[in-house]
């Protein structure tokens, strides 16, 4: 199977950018999530800070830790990168798409919580186990919702693969569409949840009583710490670029010259930068939810994406 | 040129052989045990490859054997569905027996072995011959021997009133569906040639038949409730929970991984190839039992702390998953949607299969863990990762198929059945397609919720910390139930990695039973590549997300590990406490808390603290107790009130036994002159 090669360049470079970009997106959050709050922000570079001080610490590991705790943050980091190459974000031309589509996506991104959730019970300890049992409760509301705006997308573009959905969406007219956007809706607070963002999860506390994710990698440290971030990091990125895929593809080149994947790299940025705004407003708006609080939350996000394909049927 | 038919008569007559050794050689526990499941397993070797023979050729064999009644002899005959089970059983049958000398064995109870092996061998013959039976006679005679044989199975430990009181249940329940199966042949013969002459007994004769619409519709019924009482659907499932645990668990693989799925095989046979035409409605009661069985099936399980009880309800949803995929082949049968129909039988057919090799792997990894634990109850349980690391590696392989993660297998069944649900705006009636969709949500939900199960499952037994009272040595399992295990692992990775080469072979089924095949388009890329209906609707690449995960994390592992970094073991960060115990850790029944809150509704719970009576304060308990109970709700709704009321009719009708012998002279005496008078 021989490639040209500027289509392999493109698939690097849309890796590159994915793992590069995805810590200064959490950067841009919690810089303005700072200044809204009235505090003074580290800067749009913190987190490459954070993960580089990691990497050059020790492993300490607990005795009973068995390989389940050592191999989960490579496979974290390795399927938010295998993710990375499959969503169309600076380009149509990816030759690698095909080989999963949106729902492969989803299930794959599951598959990374799966085994976060062991290693979180593999210490044995009650805080992990919390986590563990927390963040699958919370993943099993999420799963429907998203499954439903998965749904509304490919039915209005006729697949669920991602390449398909974005030329599809592109070349259409640009008409406000009440299934797309009340699927770009729940996909939002789907992404809230999936993220580990507030209301659903606050990822800058280590109370007991508010934590999920942190929780699970509490007993985290050195590059295996580093590399979980990292992967988390990244598929926050992605939960973004995927909404981007689906709700707002235009700019997403369809060529391959340098000039239009450029201009794509750019409406990308301002994409992106935009969504963070929203996230911040959101995070600062609202309060952490009390746990059992969240199938109200969800609850309604399953809502907003069944009405998305009721109106599809109706409407369309 | 031996035919696959004739192979696989040849290989159910092997089956004979270990039992003529308990005969033979039954002193001798542990030669014994080593041939006979060796011949069980080469016997069941012999059936795949007449299964994959029958299949590939893509033409049905008849024989007709010279047993039965006179002039009613028993039809065979092998065509590509029957082909196809013969794999699923024969594949899994062959798994189970290599592991079932390692693990019978070493079964602690000192009962001779001879009845199992007897009753497994006929149980899995048995099991074959349902799948090759052409007509309704040796159908019900196969598929009795069948319930029969694992009745004795599961009373295999029949000192305990549990496994008792089980295997009675599941007697009961096996011959109400049998009843119903009976009665559903003879409304289909009845209606293929009348009641004046026998011949319409057989498959052939009742597929020429034009049968009526009302008398098709009550047949489908009644077979369809028979069958659902063997496949477990909701709500006959009462019986798996009680049956499943207490057989041995090599028998509870093969019940649980294949038996149920025979009861698939009769739905697919009486509906799609027998009655062949029929409304749209019998697949949306397929459809929504399927659902209403995956979603609940899994809830339970999620309550459940018992591993072997999980685990069968387990078995409840993933029938519910197969027959949702039966159930929207039917519609779009009905609708003349061949293509989709044919994508969405394939994709409960080729969950059929990944539910056998899991559940089957899940099993046998729970009888290892039983074995070396002797403990049923998983908050007794803990970090037997170390101690156990080959069973925890395939069991965490099981758990991710279960669980429908890629790249293993139950994931592309279910990304098969998401792209059937896609494919509802084709349908005309516009309830179906919007009540469609969310049926997706309800797979959805049941995929997450098992995934959520399956945490629990592996992360309570096999990480942590030993949770028991006292400490208990376990060891690893011995090289069969190892290999058996291995074996079942490669097969579940293969099937998720490899589904184009499998579903271009399976393809032919969907072409006899659904009228088109989907091989026009899903081997479009090759056999790297699942594109159903589409390359432009929807692509998966197994090979290439499993190339992809393992490059990156092995390139990711080798960077940084270019200088040799330091890692210091230390005792478990207890935040300063220093009286962690292991009895501290999350267990079963705190792991699903918040899913009882949420779902609690769903299920008859009673939970109790109780503080311990000699305190001086309320305020400062010295003890507190903590119970649970979890009871499936339909025991109250539907089973209770039927005991009930049975127990009470035949208290009345008992009211007429005197136990005199002229009493019961009158009686057939008063009989006899009210028959001559009404005749």
């Amino acid at each position: 199977m021989t490639k040209p090669l500027h289509l392999i360049l493109i698939e690097i470079l849309q890796v590159v950018i994915v793992i590069a970009a995805a810590p200064a997106f959490l950067g841009w959050v919690d810089m303005l999530k700072c200044w809204l709050q009235g505090r003074t922000s580290a800067g749009i570079m913190q987190p490459y800070r954070n993960i580089a001080k990691l990497f050059v610490k020790d492993v300490v590991l607990a005795d009973n830790a068995s390989w389940i705790f050592r191999i989960t943050p490579y496979l974290v980091f390795g399927t938010a990168v295998v993710v990375g190459s499959v969503i169309p974000i600076i380009s149509t031309n990816l030759f690698l798409a095909p080989s999963a589509d949106i729902i492969v996506v989803i299930a794959i991104f599951a598959t990374a919580r799966f085994f976060m959730a062991l290693a979180g019970m593999d210490i044995g300890t009650a805080f992990g186990g919390m986590g563990a049992s927390r963040e699958m409760m919370i993943a099993s509301l999420t799963e429907p919702a998203i499954l439903m705006a998965i749904f509304t997308v490919s039915l209005a573009g006729r697949s669920t693969s991602l390449l398909h959905i974005v030329q599809s969406f592109s070349n259409g007219a640009l008409v406000l569409r009440p299934s797309i956007v009340f699927a770009g809706i729940a996909f939002v607070l789907v992404v809230i949840a999936e993220a580990g963002r507030v209301p659903v999860d606050n990822p800058s506390t280590h109370l007991e009583l508010t934590m999920v994710h942190e929780a699970m990698i509490l007993e985290y440290s050195g590059r295996h710490l580093a590399l979980i971030e990292w992967g988390s990091m990244i598929r926050f990125f992605l939960f973004v670029t995927l909404g981007i895929a689906c709700f707002l593809p235009w700019g997403i080149a369809s060529t391959d010259d340098a000039g239009s994947i450029a201009a794509s790299v750019f409406f990308m940025v301002i994409k992106a930068a935009v969504i963070g705004v929203v996230v911040v407003l959101i995070e600062t708006g609202l309060a952490k939810m009390r746990l059992f609080r969240l199938t109200e939350f969800l609850g309604a996000a399953f809502l907003l994406s069944t009405l998305g394909v009721i109106a599809f049927f109706i409407l369309e | 040129m031996i035919t696959p038919i004739e192979l696989s008569i040849f290989s159910a007559i092997a089956f004979a052989i270990p039992i003529l050794f308990v005969i033979v050689i039954g002193n001798s526990r542990r030669l014994l045990i080593c041939i006979s499941f060796s011949v069980s397993a080469l016997a069941s070797l012999i059936n795949v490859a007449a299964g994959i023979m029958a299949v590939s050729n893509g033409e049905a064999q008849h024989l007709i054997l010279p047993l039965g009644l006179p002039a009613l002899p028993f039809h065979l005959r092998l065509d590509e569905l029957s082909g196809f089970f013969l794999v699923v059983v024969g594949l899994l049958s062959f798994f189970v027996s290599i592991y079932s000398i390692g693990y019978v064995s070493g079964l602690a109870t000192g009962k001779p072995v001879k009845r199992l092996i007897v009753f497994y061998n006929i149980f899995i013959a048995a099991m074959f011959m349902v799948c090759l039976a052409d007509d309704a006679l040796f159908f019900l005679v196969a598929w009795e021997v069948m319930a029969a044989a694992s009745y004795f199975l599961v009373m295999f430990e029949d000192e305990h009133s549990e496994n008792r009181r089980a295997a009675y249940l599941y007697m009961v329940m096996a011959h109400i569906g049998a009843v119903l199966i009976l009665l559903s042949f003879g409304v289909l013969a009845g209606v293929t040639t009348g009641f004046e002459s026998f011949t319409g007994y057989t498959f052939d004769a009742m597929r020429e038949a034009n049968i009526p619409p009302k008398w098709a519709a009550v047949a489908f019924l009644l077979s369809f409730c028979g069958f659902a009482a063997k496949a477990g659907v909701i709500p006959f499932h009462v019986w798996l929970p009680e049956a499943h645990p207490v057989a041995p668990s090599n028998v509870s693989a093969l019940m649980s991984g294949v038996m149920l799925k025979t009861a698939i095989y009769g739905i697919i046979r009486i509906t799609f190839d027998i009655i062949r035409v029929f409304p749209w409605w019998w697949g949306t009661m397929v459809l929504v039992l399927g659902l209403i069985s995956a979603v609940m099936g899994v809830l339970y399980a999620l309550m459940q702390h018992d591993l072997k009880k999980l685990l069968a309800y387990h078995s409840v949803e993933n029938i519910g998953i197969i027959l949702i995929g039966i159930g929207l082949s039917m519609i779009f049968t009905s609708f003349r949607l061949p293509l989709m129909a044919a994508l969405a039988l394939l994709a409960g057919l080729y969950h059929t299969i990944n539910h056998a090799m899991f559940k089957g792997l899940l099993f046998m990894g729970a009888g290892a863990v039983l074995h070396a634990t002797h403990e049923r109850n998983m908050d007794e349980m803990g970090g037997l990762i170390h101690q156990m690391p080959w069973t925890s590696a395939f069991f965490l392989v099981g758990c991710i198929s279960i669980s429908a993660l890629p790249p293993f297998n139950g994931f592309v069944s279910e990304w098969l059945t998401f792209q059937a649900f896609l494919l509802s705006p084709s349908l005309p009636i516009p309830m179906m397609k919007l009540l469609i969709p969310l049926g997706a949500a309800v797979l959805a939900l049941t995929g997450a919720l098992a995934a959520a199960c399956f945490v629990k499952v592996f992360g309570v037994i096999f990480l942590g910390n030993w949770r028991g009272h006292h400490h208990h040595a376990a060891v690893e399992a011995g090289w069969s139930m190892r290999i058996g295990m291995a074996l079942a692992s490669l097969t579940c990775l293969c099937l998720g990695v490899l589904p184009a080469i499998v579903l271009n072979w399976m393809d032919v089924i969907s072409e006899k039973l659904a009228n088109t095949k989907l091989i026009s388009s899903s081997g479009v890329y090759g056999w790297m590549w699942l594109t159903p209906v589409d390359p432009e609707r929807a692509s998966y690449s197994g090979p290439l997300v499993l190339i992809g995960i393992v490059a990156v994390c092995t390139i990711t592992y080798l960077l940084l590990h270019v200088k040799p970094g330091m890692i210091s073991r230390v005792p478990v960060w207890d935040c300063g406490f220093q009286k962690l115990t292991s009895r501290m850790q999350y267990n079963a029944v705190s792991f699903s808390m918040p899913f009882r809150r949420i779902f609690g509704y769903l299920f008859d719970i009673k939970e109790q603290i109780r503080l311990s009576p000699q305190q001086r304060h309320t305020a400062f308990p010295v003890k507190s107790n903590y119970y649970l109970r979890i009871r499936d709700r339909f025991w109250g709704w539907i089973y209770r009130p039927v005991i009930d009321r049975v127990v009470l009719l035949s208290r009345k009708a008992g009211l007429l036994q005197h136990g005199r012998i002229h009493v019961y002279l009158i009686y057939s005496f008063l009989t006899i002159i009210v028959l001559l008078a009404l005749l």
